[in-house]
């Protein structure tokens, strides 16, 4: 009777897991992060709450403290655009033209105040075109200067 | 019931998991560094087919799991649970090496998208096959519950498989020939195949571990009720 017992308080976590998953997890993650276009047609709403923010880096937009690990760029969709600051050392793949999801808030000075970055990858595979060294594509940015 | 013997299926486990060791192997050795990732692409050749393999233990699943609720043979049954063993496995690899892989890649081991969940909600639909097959003490009826368990859960797989085309992931979307420079295609592809092999001796090799405990269980039962040994 106690294999018994032990297996449906097994199946009761797993169907509760299950459940929160179905209606917690996905339902609020169905959109797992906003544009800076749609971000910023939230208007006022859009404003100091917890939000994922994805987009392309920038290209030159870019800046890198290395000794106060602060780093500031700015996120586009193309047609909007939004500057980021965040401190710590980003991804290695970080960097000009990448794909970026960032989580924080937008404040109400117009910067997006990251606490965390990830770097989305697209799903192209190539090796480096001739004079490319991957080495220096993929590196981080503590070691060396800015990119 | 009829227990398979070894024979062959020995031969064909050397043969699997001495095609594995080449074809990784080759996988890595043949494989320019990404130009963006550089070395970590080299996880492509695990995650991925472990991934594949996952979705097609879990049609085998389905498929013995409709067998049986159709024609009631132990030996479907059997089947299916096997698969859905090293299904739950290669589902719990391809969360391991995806981890792996994401916390230098993306910078997270986990986060919340739609894939990520998704493919985590299919592993815990194995474990709950395999759960629901501990707790039912009754072998008609574990077959008959964890049979339809098995072919209800076979939902998700598309489910997973679409997420990153349905909703916005950090996941990337399916790479495929046109995204992939051939260098990374082969390997990926022999890879692709060694799993399959792996994957079809550990289910094979379950299922006769499978039978002999049936065939155990029945042997028992024809004791107890006095009668002869089958």
């Amino acid at each position: 009777m106690t294999r018994r017992r032990w297996a449906f308080v097994a199946a009761g976590v797993l169907i509760a897991t299950f459940a929160w998953l179905l209606y917690g997890g996905i339902d609020k993650n169905i959109v797992f992060f906003l544009t800076p276009k749609e971000l910023l047609a939230k208007g006022a709403a859009g404003y100091d709450v917890p939000v994922r923010l994805g987009g392309q880096v920038k290209p030159a937009s870019v800046t890198w403290n290395e000794k106060a690990l602060d780093l500031q760029f700015v996120v586009t969709d193309g047609t909007g655009q939004i500057p980021v600051h965040t401190s710590g050392a980003p991804p290695q793949m970080f960097r000009d033209g990448m794909g970026v999801v960032v989580e924080g808030r937008y404040g109400h000075n117009g910067v997006f105040q990251a606490t965390s970055l990830m770097v989305k990858h697209s799903n192209e595979y190539r090796p480096p075109k001739p004079g490319q060294r991957p080495g220096e594509m993929y590196k981080t940015l503590l070691d060396g200067s800015g990119p | 019931m009829v227990v398979p013997r070894p024979g062959a299926w020995r031969w064909f486990g050397v043969f699997a998991f001495a095609f594995l060791i080449f074809t990784q192997t080759l996988a890595i050795l043949t494989s320019p560094p990404d130009r963006d990732m550089g070395d970590l692409e080299k996880i492509l050749y695990v995650h991925v087919p472990a991934a594949w393999i996952t979705f097609l233990s879990f049609f085998v699943v389905l498929a013995f799991s409709a067998r049986y609720l159709w024609k009631g043979r132990e030996k479907d049954d059997l089947l299916a649970a096997a698969a859905a063993e090293v299904g739950a496995t290669f589902n719990g690899l391809t969360l391991l090496l995806g981890m792996i892989w994401g916390r230098p890649a993306w910078g997270v081991w986990w986060t919340w998208d739609a894939r990520l969940t998704s493919t985590l909600v299919l592993f815990l639909i194995f474990v709950g096959y395999l759960a629901l097959r501990e707790f039912v003490d009754d072998a008609q009826r574990r077959a008959q519950w964890s049979a339809v368990v098995g072919a209800l859960g076979a939902i998700n797989v598309p489910i997973v498989y679409m997420s990153v085309r349905w909703w916005r992931t950090l996941h990337q979307i399916q790479s495929n020939p046109n995204t992939m420079d051939p260098a990374y295609v082969l390997g990926l592809r022999a890879n692709a195949f060694a799993f399959l092999f792996i994957m079809i001796y550990f289910i094979h090799q379950r299922y006769v571990i499978a039978s002999l405990q049936r065939a155990t269980e029945h042997a028992a039962e024809a004791v107890a009720l006095g009668g002869q040994q089958e």
